[in-house]
């Protein structure tokens, strides 16, 4: 396949302008209880039930670190094959809001938990690296909600104290798909770790996006402009899509970009100015006199390390030289560890190539349109083996197994027990198939004889009669055999 | 380096504290003599001393990820100043 | 029983372990003195029908195993108390009521103490004279225009005045040593870690510790084994097994070395805090103890370090009192940012917002390095002096305040020399580790003056011992005539 050529420039009359991209992901950390507190993370619960006298910032509260909290972000470090800072420091940021109750949020400033690390991307152009500038450890903050009343605004401190993890990219990502990509592939990597689950309807992976433009080939960077808390990968997409083209506009009319946090309006498909919001920004970060320094011993990261499962890069390159798959497929099966677990368990006792195209073709399709997950798929892994199994061995055709499956998508069922039920099992009994050649042959001697005169495209009207005749169970080769045995006379 | 009125106002802003305008005066002067004697500081060279980052000679001490605290809401709420069932309660928030 | 007022701590607890009075007793006994003293002004809460019934609960218990069994305690209005009012003498806390108790006052409650009251301070600790509390100032018993002493005045004044039989307090650049020096009480500020901050409101986390103000250094051991011990709840805790202070108390300090630091020989000293320094020197001698002098290059550079570190730590500890969760709310305000500003700048009194303002201007952006991060490195400097001389000598010996208590308002206008009294105080804080201030004297006036005592991390049993020695041979008396009653 011919490789596509990166193209994400945005063109004028004037220029070409490229866009460079750099992300500020939050992921929430999956923990029981929070980073600094003992009480849950749950999603949903009712308004502040989820709220220790720590989470809201009581007089003479003092926080005490998660030690799974600790090891989530070690391994996500390990996953974004980042080094592993064995002392980082928690600072204080300070700021008001209605959601913050201690007037700070803790946080890594200079010393973070995890610095430089990379990820790869597969874009249709080639591979491509991704900088990781860092990722720490901080506080999520509560929730204010202010459509409940026209004069106030309601604070849920449920939140507040849950651990996320700041990741933050180098500025390398220069369109909205690579953005995706890349978000898509820390998710998988996190879900695979099992240290975020990127469930972004619940806020739990959510994202910052830098943005900033410059004409192509030019090496100096352009003014950035944060886009605060975008929550899904769509809107970062039309975000910086968006806002890409507004400092086009504003460059190109002579104008300059100011440094400044917007916010994505989802509904006018428009970033704008978060001004109120940017006063007088001085977060006065300064090290959390309650906590002391964190530090970790070698050892433990390295056990860490040990116990890492394989990730999904290592996957991919294991499936391409083992099972022989394209790196597309290859792509595919690995893109959520669930898949490639259902892939593994079909292909325990399964033929490869036709096990990766059902799952790749049918039942992607099937999930696609009844919007499921593969964990909740009606076909288990170890019916859809036996299904391929039963087309390996000739007991069932491709065209039935299609049948087949179908059934199997609305009852759960395993295969053999529709075969046999529904009378589907392929007739491969050269006797009883040759009665049925003789039958159609004997109805259609007016066709016979055209055939033997010369008329040969009559072969297929003859195997299609005969498929006919045996409701499609027939077994194609042997008809082919006994079809060609009884013209020949 | 000395303080001004216009920067008191600017700090008391970042305070979230609203100050008397008659009294700013005053404290401008309290807090400018009072920088004025921490930058006895300056007269040391601390180039090559590192900055103290913990007074207690130990590391983090880590507790283990368990749920042992929270649902406690109506402790939570009963000091708040405003607040109905469920939430605190407070002025519009202006974005 | 008539002389009940001069009986200790220690000495309560045994007359109450050998059945010679009850609890109900002792603590009706108080009752009356802090009804007779309203005029010190050292109490903002009482919580007598509690009390009452603690200790009619604790004489039908008879259990005698605490350590401080059937004792009734006021503890500084800093540490919060499971459903009694905790203002940490400010306005902004004025209506807050905890629904959990501190780690230290809890230690207390287990060792079968009785809670009388909550006792006046500075607000939110920050004061040297007990003058900046929202609930008044507290006066000193010495006499009646006198300043306690801060930010544990109001424990010092009723500690002085036999309103408690001993108190804890709060020290965080000296509030529990400046005010023992000032009303001729014992103060110990423990090792940075030894007590447990949880549940105490924080003024400046890196250097708050809870510590024992007594009448004598028995009392002050026996409190310390009381309150101090590992708290998981407060990352700065130290984990190390519980000490048997009292117990293991010794006079015996023959062959220990004491420093005596030339850098704490202020110009303008009084004359007679240096005849008290020497008469503390030959007491020593006698008793045994080697005087080696000793140098703390850094010292004068402690009190602006402390003047950067303390508010800086303070403008971010104190933005949580902002009308939302607890406390007061203005109800002046549109928005919630209108809210905030002026929540605070009614809820906090001057000094509050000074340091507030200074703590906040310190850290913000494009000053941190020149000021926090800079006095960061001179405290590095400061703990290295330290470290330094407790390679050769066991404690050191210095005044405890460069004066004996000032007038109420003598120095109200001038924040500086306010905070200057702390000068011998502050370096301990600094530095994380121990000190005691013992009263060792009196000026031509008759006020108490104290001499300070201090070890490096953990060796509070070796200042304890200094102290029980010293204590001994000063014999330092202390006859108030109960003006205020």
């Amino acid at each position: 396949m011919e490789k596509e050529k990166f193209d994400y420039y945005i063109k004028t009359e004037k220029n070409s302008w490229e866009v460079v991209i750099g992300l500020e992901v939050h992921a929430q950390v999956i923990s029981e209880s929070k980073l600094f507190s003992g009480s849950s993370t749950k999603f949903g619960a009712k308004p502040n039930t989820q709220v220790s006298l720590v989470d809201s910032a009581f007089p003479g509260m003092l926080p005490v670190i998660n030690q799974y909290c600790i090891e989530q972000a070690v391994k996500t470090g390990l996953g974004l094959n980042a080094k592993i800072n064995l002392h980082s420091i928690f600072d204080r940021k300070n700021y008001f809001y209605a959601d913050l109750p201690a007037g700070y949020q803790i946080s890594q400033y200079k010393n973070p938990i995890v610095g430089e690390g990379l990820v790869t991307l597969d874009m249709p152009y080639g591979s491509k690296k991704i900088g990781i500038e860092r990722l720490h450890l901080e506080q999520d903050a509560g929730k204010s909600i202010h459509d409940l009343s026209p004069d106030n605004t309601f604070v849920d401190l449920n939140r507040s104290g849950v651990a996320l993890m700041e990741i933050v990219s180098k500025p390398d990502l220069r369109s909205p798909s690579e953005v995706n990509s890349y978000v898509k592939k820390l998710r998988t990597i996190m879900r695979y770790l099992g240290t975020c689950d990127g469930n972004m309807q619940e806020g739990s992976l959510r994202a910052d996006v830098n943005v900033s433009i410059r004409k192509k080939g030019e090496k100096k960077f352009g003014t950035r402009c944060e886009i605060k808390n975008v929550n899904s990968i769509k809107f970062m997409e039309m975000a910086i899509d968006s806002e890409a083209k507004r400092q086009v506009e504003l460059l190109e009319s002579g104008k300059t970009i100011e440094q400044e946090t917007r916010l994505f309006d989802t509904k006018k498909n428009e970033t704008r100015s978060m001004r109120s919001k940017e006063e007088a920004h001085d977060y006065r970060y300064f090290p959390d006199p309650d906590l002391l320094p964190l530090e970790l011993k070698q050892s433990f990261v390295d056990n860490l390390k040990k116990k890492l499962p394989e990730l999904p890069d290592q996957k991919k390159d294991r499936f391409i030289k083992k099972f022989k798959l394209t790196p597309y497929e290859s792509n595919v099966l690995v893109s959520e560890i669930d898949i490639s677990k259902y892939f593994e368990e079909v292909i325990k006792n399964a033929d490869i190539k036709l096990a990766k195209n059902w799952i790749i073709v049918e039942l992607f399709a099937v999930l696609n349109e009844k919007n499921l997950d593969i964990k909740d798929s009606p076909v288990s892994p170890k019916n859809l083996a036996s299904l391929v199994n039963a087309i390996s061995s000739g007991e069932i055709s491709g065209k039935i197994a299609k049948k087949v499956f179908e059934i199997m998508v609305e009852t759960g069922e395993e295969p053999s027990k529709i075969i046999k039920e529904k009378g589907l099992k392929q007739q491969s009994d050269p006797k009883e198939l040759e009665k049925i050649v003789i039958k159609v042959l004997g109805d259609n001697s007016d066709k016979v004889s055209e055939y033997k005169s010369g008329k040969e495209k009559l072969y297929g009207f003859f195997v299609g009669e005969i498929m006919k005749a045996s409701s499609g169970k027939a077994n194609p080769k042997l008809v082919n055999d006994i079809l060609k045995e009884k013209l020949k006379k | 380096m000395s303080i001004d009125k216009n920067q008191v106002k600017k700090v008391a802003k970042l305070s979230r504290i609203s100050l008397d305008d008659s009294k700013l005066e005053s404290l401008s002067k309290d807090l400018d003599s009072i920088l004025n004697f921490v930058e006895q500081l300056n007269k040391l060279d601390t180039k090559k001393t590192e900055p103290l980052t913990s007074i207690v000679d130990k590391t983090l001490e880590p507790r283990s990820d368990k749920i042992n605290d929270g649902k406690i809401k109506d402790q939570i709420l009963k000091n708040s100043p405003d607040k109905n069932e469920e939430f605190f309660i407070v002025p519009k928030v202006i974005e | 029983m008539s002389d009940l007022n001069k009986k200790s701590l220690s000495e309560i607890v045994n007359l109450i372990k050998t059945k010679k009075i009850s609890s109900l007793e002792i603590t009706n006994h108080f009752i009356k003195n802090i009804e007779k003293g309203k005029k010190l002004n050292s109490f903002i809460t009482t919580c007598f029908e509690e009390s009452v019934k603690n200790a009619k609960n604790f004489d039908s218990k008879k259990n005698f195993d605490g350590l401080l069994s059937g004792v009734p305690l006021a503890v500084k209005d800093l540490f919060c108390t499971k459903n009694v009012k905790t203002t940490a003498g400010s306005k902004i806390l004025e209506n807050f009521i905890p629904t959990y108790e501190s780690t230290v006052t809890n230690n207390l409650w287990s060792e079968g103490a009785i809670l009388l009251g909550k006792l006046n301070c500075d607000e939110f600790a920050m004061g040297s004279s007990n003058e900046t509390s929202y609930f008044g100032k507290t006066i000193n018993p010495v006499g009646k225009d006198l300043v306690p002493g801060g930010s544990s005045g109001g424990s010092a004044s009723a500690l002085a005045a036999n309103l408690t039989p001993a108190t804890i307090g709060t020290d965080t650049g000296g509030s529990i040593r400046q005010p023992a020096s000032f009303t001729g009480t014992v103060g110990l500020k423990p090792t940075y870690g030894l007590c447990s901050r949880w549940g105490i409101v924080a003024f400046a986390s890196s250097l708050d510790q809870a510590g024992p103000m007594t009448k004598n250094v028995e009392d002050c051991a026996l409190l310390l084994e009381a309150m101090s011990g590992y708290d998981q709840k407060d990352s700065t805790s130290i984990n190390k097994k519980k000490e048997n202070y009292s117990k293991n108390l010794s006079e015996n300090i023959k062959g220990l070395k004491i420093g005596i630091p030339k850098e704490y020989r202020v110009e303008n000293m009084p004359k007679e805090i240096d005849n008290l320094w020497k008469k503390g020197i030959d007491i020593l001698k006698k008793s045994g103890a080697q005087i080696v002098d000793i140098v703390l290059p850094h010292t004068k550079y402690a009190l602006p370090t402390y003047y950067i570190v303390a508010p800086a730590e303070a403008s971010s500890n104190l933005a949580r009192y902002d009308g939302v969760k607890y406390g007061y709310r203005s109800k002046k305000g549109k928005n919630l940012i209108e809210m905030y500003e002026n929540t605070r700048g009614e809820g906090f009194g001057d000094e509050v917002k000074r340091r507030i303002l200074i703590g906040t201007y310190v850290l913000s952006s494009g000053y941190y390095d020149a000021y926090y991060l800079k006095a960061q490195k001179v405290r590095k400097l400061i703990k290295n002096d330290f470290d330094e001389c407790f390679k050769n000598v066991d404690a050191i010996l210095t005044p405890s305040t460069p004066s004996s208590a000032f007038r109420i308002g003598e120095k109200t206008n001038d924040p500086i020399s306010m905070y200057l009294n702390d000068i011998f105080t502050v370096p301990i804080n600094l530095a994380g580790i121990p000190a005691i201030s013992i009263p060792a004297g009196q000026d031509d006036q008759g006020h108490p003056l104290g001499l300070q005592l201090i070890s490096k991390a953990l060796d509070e049993q070796k200042i304890l011992n200094i102290a029980f020695a010293m204590e001994k041979n000063i014999a330092f008396k202390q006859s108030l005539n109960r003006w205020w009653e």
